[in-house]
């Protein structure tokens, strides 16, 4: 079980722009009419990317009032989930994968790699307010190891040197290109291939 | 090793595209209507004869599962719902499917509802994979242009809608009746069983959960026969599989292989070989960081199928290799497993609850050597506690690696943590393991 601290500083309002309403529409139609409440795990996901990647309790509350569902019900699902930001995170949020396959392969050095050159503390801003890094566990990529996870991307098959750089150009707000950073095909084992090879080169 | 003819996942690497022409031209979609007019009952056959095993990690029969929805249809529509929740560490075989091969998925989707008599499917992919999703919901759409899908899908007659619904970062919805409360808008908290959501799952109607992959293959067996699928592996071990083989190797990779490969094979030939070579191993987790390890002798001769690995008191899992060599603490990595499971129990159920953050703290203990010699047979104790004792399988999944881990490794752990307890000075009370902790601050 995750724990998680709700942000003292809460803003006063929250409501969904008039852009994602029509994607909350799109999302309610998934669901039976009368078990709208499915769609509150999409709805907190979208208000989190709205508001700077973070959930605020009237956030909460305006979801809770859309769906017709008790607000302590949205909380719940709130707290539960790992994904849910209830404190506000970096604009560039980084997340180190470092469980045992990925620790195996050095997924420790690309944690001091973060503790140096964005906070000492995971959770924490930046000098610049503008990134954060945490660990977390599994992200499901674990031939690429070691791994991590900036905002939707995925940048696998790091080492050092690459994190340093990858981090250097997230400070400096360039996006640094996503995928393998050994030049290798998705997960294919590199240069070794055995199988599939009339497609390789097709 | 298994011949090209014979894999079902072309485009497991992506050299030809994933959109829907270059799937129609690797013979996705191609004689869907044909499967269809041979009847439910000819699907459910083919897959029971065809001895197809679930491939989310429990192995149960996928043809029997979907003879165990109802017939008829009563008030309540069927649901199918896949679980692309993919967590396990270890594991990333559905990724590679939902990005690469997202229209075996679509098309088998088509199939399996035809066959629990469902129209609508709800596909829960973990929130982590976001581009994931985003490419298999531009299949989706192609396949809805292409009325591959939708009403009448494929014109054989039968609607279908298929629906996207992302987790939030929860390892226990990957447990089917996790998943179906975290699809109805709560807390992922498993369900007690019976009853099983074949006849009450998602909104009290009959549900079937397949995993991705268990999904992907189906039409490539219904295509190409159940015999065919069969000819591969061993009886009760049928067919193929993707192998995910990561940690201390020089190529980890993602490959399609023949059920009862050896794992000697899987590492050498296509992961090519151990870091430090082959006597630099020290054990291998065969099946996703639930089951546990094996140590080096056994690793020699063991195949990999599902009953050669209950042999050895092990399991096949989900088939993600974890392979760990001589220059790792092995301590340490059960001790990783072990927070991993102390971070992802839901909370519902007090062994597992208490029990996976006292394996933990005693596993960083040993792992430094502070821990006393009693201390080993009490952790083998508190896992006895756990596995059994919950409503879902995580308490089994959390207590096995550290059984595997006394199992074969014991004496390297009483080597290691070899002093009299201090708790002895008091008085014998077990369990008490945080008194413990400050005892020694005391000391």
């Amino acid at each position: 079980m995750s724990i998680k601290k709700i942000s003292k500083e809460q803003p006063e309002n929250f409501n969904f722009s008039e852009e994602n309403l029509k994607i909350t529409e799109k999302i309610l139609s998934n669901y039976p009419n009368d078990k709208k409440q499915s769609a509150v795990m999409a709805l907190l996901y979208l208000a989190q990317r709205q508001n700077d990647n973070w959930i605020p309790l009237a956030a909460m509350k305006h979801i809770a009032k859309f769906l017709n569902m008790p607000y302590i019900k949205v909380f719940e699902v709130a707290t539960f989930y790992s994904m849910y930001n209830l404190t506000p995170v970096g604009k560039h949020f980084i997340q180190i994968c470092t469980t045992t396959p990925c620790m195996l392969r050095g997924a420790y050095k690309l944690v001091d790699i973060c503790k140096r050159k964005i906070s000492e503390e995971q959770n924490t801003l930046s000098k610049d307010k503008n990134c954060s890094w945490t660990e977390v566990e599994c992200l499901g990529a674990c031939v690429n190891a070691p791994m991590m996870q900036i905002n939707d991307d995925y940048y696998e098959d790091l080492d050092e040197k690459m994190t340093e750089k990858i981090i250097d150009q997230i400070l400096s707000d360039i996006k640094p290109k996503p995928g393998s950073y050994r030049g290798r095909i998705n997960t294919e084992p590199e240069n070794n291939r055995q199988t599939l090879m009339d497609l390789k080169n097709a | 090793m298994l011949n090209d003819n014979d894999r079902i996942f072309l485009n497991l690497y992506n050299d030809k595209g994933a959109d829907v022409i270059s799937a129609q031209s690797r013979g996705d979609w191609s004689n869907t209507k044909e499967i269809f007019s041979k009847g439910r009952d000819w699907i459910i056959n083919e897959i029971k004869t065809s001895e197809l095993r679930g491939r989310g990690g429990a192995g149960f029969p996928t043809g029997l599962k979907w003879s165990f929805a109802p017939k008829e249809l009563g008030s309540r529509p069927h649901y199918l719902v896949i679980n692309a929740d993919e967590s396990e560490p270890g594991t990333c075989k559905d990724r590679d499917i939902l990005r690469f091969e997202p229209h075996k998925l679509i098309e088998g989707c088509l199939i399996a509802a035809y066959a629990v008599n469902a129209h609508k499917c709800y596909i829960y992919i973990r929130g982590e994979y976001f581009k994931e999703g985003q490419k298999l919901q531009q299949a989706i759409d192609e396949a809805y242009q292409k009325k591959l899908i939708g009403k009448n899908a494929s014109n054989t007659g039968w609607d279908l809608d298929i629906f996207i619904h992302y987790g939030a970062g929860a390892y226990i919805c990957g447990e089917e009746t996790a998943l179906l409360e975290s699809l109805e808008g709560k807390k992922g908290l498993p369900r007690l069983k019976p009853p099983f959501p074949a006849l009450i799952g998602l909104y009290g109607c009959p549900t079937i959960v397949n995993n991705v992959e268990t999904i992907a293959v189906v039409p490539t067996i219904l295509r190409r026969g159940a015999k065919w699928f069969s000819s591969l592996g061993s009886p009760k071990n049928t067919g193929t599989k993707i192998f995910c083989i990561s940690g201390n190797v020089n190529k980890p990779c993602n490959v399609e292989e023949e059920m009862g490969i050896s794992l000697k094979d899987l590492i050498e030939k296509h992961a090519g070989g151990v870091v430090g070579g082959w006597e630099n191993l020290k054990a291998v987790i065969p099946g996703g960081s639930s089951m546990p390890l094996l140590p080096k002798n056994i690793c020699e001769t063991i195949k990999m199928d599902f009953d050669s690995l209950v042999e050895q008191k092990s399991g096949l899992g989900t088939a993600g290799v974890i392979v760990i060599n001589k220059d790792q603490d092995i301590v340490k990595c059960i001790a990783r497993i072990a927070r991993f499971y102390k971070h992802e129990s839901c909370g519902q159920c007090t062994p597992c609850r208490e029990g996976s953050g006292w394996m933990w703290r005693m596993l960083e203990r040993m792992s430094k050597g502070e821990a006393s010699r009693e201390e080993v047979d009490m952790l083998m104790d508190v896992t006895h506690q756990i596995e059994g004792h919950t409503i879902c399988a995580f308490g089994e999944g959390s207590a096995w690696p550290v059984q595997g881990l006394l199992r074969h490794f014991k004496k390297e752990i009483v080597k290691k943590n070899n002093f009299k307890p201090l708790i002895s000075k008091n008085k014998n009370i077990p369990y008490l393991v945080d008194q413990h902790l400050l005892e020694k601050e005391n000391a």
